[in-house]
């Protein structure tokens, strides 16, 4: 990352203009960058309108050019980031019959910031009553020496529908990974659909073992979510061996919901790998 | 309280059906990710903070009083492949079968009856821990402890590998067993006031589609 960008950091994080209005930060590293962008669409009875795109550090909202009925917001990568000691948020709602597409212009590079200190990047999804929201980020990179906290947190209602896609890349090509830690928290109609918490990199031990990673550098999934979907049928599993790349496509236990889990060596292997289950989920 | 029925409930000979399983350690085997003991070592140590740690958070919270049903809907959440969840719930039932014969208490009963096809394992051998009259860390280190010792045991007999390198491995990771027991009774004591989200949901994907493949097989030596 270029000196420029460094010098901007604080001003970013301290910018009178723009306060942090989520309500719990409050500890982030001084040379850290503190920013909660938020998107909201609601549905006019015709379209989807975008009523709140409250663009915010490194996260620069546009609104892309759609048809239909769907609102298609690109978040666009306006700094580097998230450094260590940085605190960010982005919340995502579509409410009630909105229609909502979120992409990220570019992959989310995890670096080591000024301190060792983890950054924090936590992703709020909220989905309303016979909304439907597309999460599909392009994927994360846990660099080397990075350390990176990240969440995920889903609430849906019972008529929800929902597409999310996660891509972790462990390391650019050929370093070690940094440390990566996660957890997706999913609630629909108030009950919880799935708590999954995953850690990788130096110092989590075994996590590279056979038993979790097996070598391999890039892990994802696919979740969808809705009412619709026919739960009925057997687990897809894709590629029956692991060496390159597997994954299973299997219902989850509370509600309609498939979830698609997918290890690769790359990061074209893993898209390729979630696609397939995507196509899985809609097609059959 | 009684040391001995901690020792009973953990023992590999208790018949709560355990040693039919390989803890996702025969797929494992024939993707030849495990081959040795190093690698069998290095297995167990993956399997033991995430499953392990899941598992013993369970159980503890299950030895604390939490709701079994509430707990069980936490394991779902938790195990997002059918063919686990089945594993769970089978072994939860044998599970449930030797501990009301051995420790007999209107917990077990009444999640029996709420549960007839089996409740998650961990969360019935927490109120069979309970029962004896044990603590949610006894819950918890029997849980940490059975996520690398039933592995290792299925190692020796699908690799022909020494029983005395694969107790020898049990041994090493023993203090790591303490660690993630104490963590998960840790997690488990707080959810009085923060709920069942404190809870720890470690997973690993490998374990998650492997036991999904394993599960599809037509022939095999362990049930998982």
């Amino acid at each position: 990352m270029s000196a420029g960008t460094q010098l901007d950091r604080p001003k970013a994080a301290f910018d009178p203009a723009s306060p942090p209005t989520g309500t719990e930060e409050t500890c982030g590293h001084p040379d850290g960058v503190r920013a909660t962008a938020r998107i909201r669409a609601t549905y006019n009875g015709r379209v989807t309108t975008l009523p709140e795109l409250r663009s915010d550090g490194p996260f620069h909202l546009r609104r892309m050019r759609t048809g239909g009925r769907a609102a298609t917001v690109g978040v666009i990568g306006a700094m580097s980031a998230p450094l260590g000691g940085d605190r960010l948020a982005l919340d995502i709602t579509a409410e009630d019959r909105a229609e909502l597409d979120v992409t990220t212009a570019a992959a989310t590079l995890a670096l080591r910031g000024p301190t060792t200190a983890p950054a924090t990047y936590d992703v709020r999804l909220s989905v309303g009553e016979h909304a439907c929201l597309r999460w599909l980020p392009k994927p994360l990179i846990s660099a080397a020496d990075s350390n990176l906290h990240q969440t995920c947190t889903v609430n849906l209602a019972a008529t929800s529908q929902l597409v999310l896609r996660e891509e972790q890349i462990l390391g650019r090509a050929n370093e070690k990974p940094g440390h990566l830690v996660s957890r997706i928290r999913v609630h629909r109609a108030g009950r919880l659909l799935l708590d999954q918490h995953t850690a990788y990199g130096d110092p989590e031990p075994g996590w590279d073992g056979p038993a979790v990673l097996d070598g391999h550098r890039a892990v994802g999934q696919l979740l969808v979510v809705d009412p619709e979907l026919d739960l009925q049928r057997a687990p897809v599993l894709l590629r029956k061996g692991t060496k390159d790349g597997c994954a299973v496509l299997a219902p989850l236990a509370g509600g309609p919901a498939l979830l698609a889990t997918a290890v690769a060596r790359t990061s074209s292997a893993l898209r390729e790998l979630l696609n397939e289950a995507l196509g899985h989920a809609f097609g059959e | 309280m009684s040391r001995a029925a901690l020792l009973l409930l953990a023992d590999g000979r208790f018949p709560a059906g355990g040693h039919a399983h390989s803890g996702g350690v025969e797929a494992a085997v024939a993707h030849k990710a495990v081959h040795d003991i190093y690698s069998l070592e290095a297995f167990c140590r993956g399997r033991l903070h995430t499953t392990g740690l899941t598992t013993a958070g369970l159980a503890a919270a299950a030895a604390a009083g939490c709701d079994p049903l509430l707990l069980d809907d936490a394991a779902d959440a938790r195990t997002p492949v059918p063919a686990l969840r089945a594993v769970a719930r089978r072994l939860g039932r044998q599970m449930m079968r030797a501990a009301r014969a051995t420790f007999p208490s209107a917990e077990l009963d009444r999640l029996a009856a709420e549960r007839p096809q089996g409740a998650h394992q961990p969360i019935v051998q927490g109120l069979a821990v309970r029962a004896a009259g044990l603590t949610p860390k006894d819950a918890a280190c029997a849980a940490a402890y059975e996520s690398t010792g039933g592995p290792a045991t299925a190692a020796v007999r699908l690799l022909s590998l020494n029983p005395l390198d694969a107790s020898r491995l049990l041994a090493r990771l023993s203090a790591e067993t303490d660690t993630v027991a104490a963590a998960a009774a840790d997690a488990a004591a707080r959810v009085t006031t923060e709920g069942l989200d404190v809870l720890p949901s470690a997973s690993s994907p490998l374990l998650d589609i492997t036991g999904e493949q394993h599960a599809a097989w037509t022939m095999r030596l362990f049930a998982s």
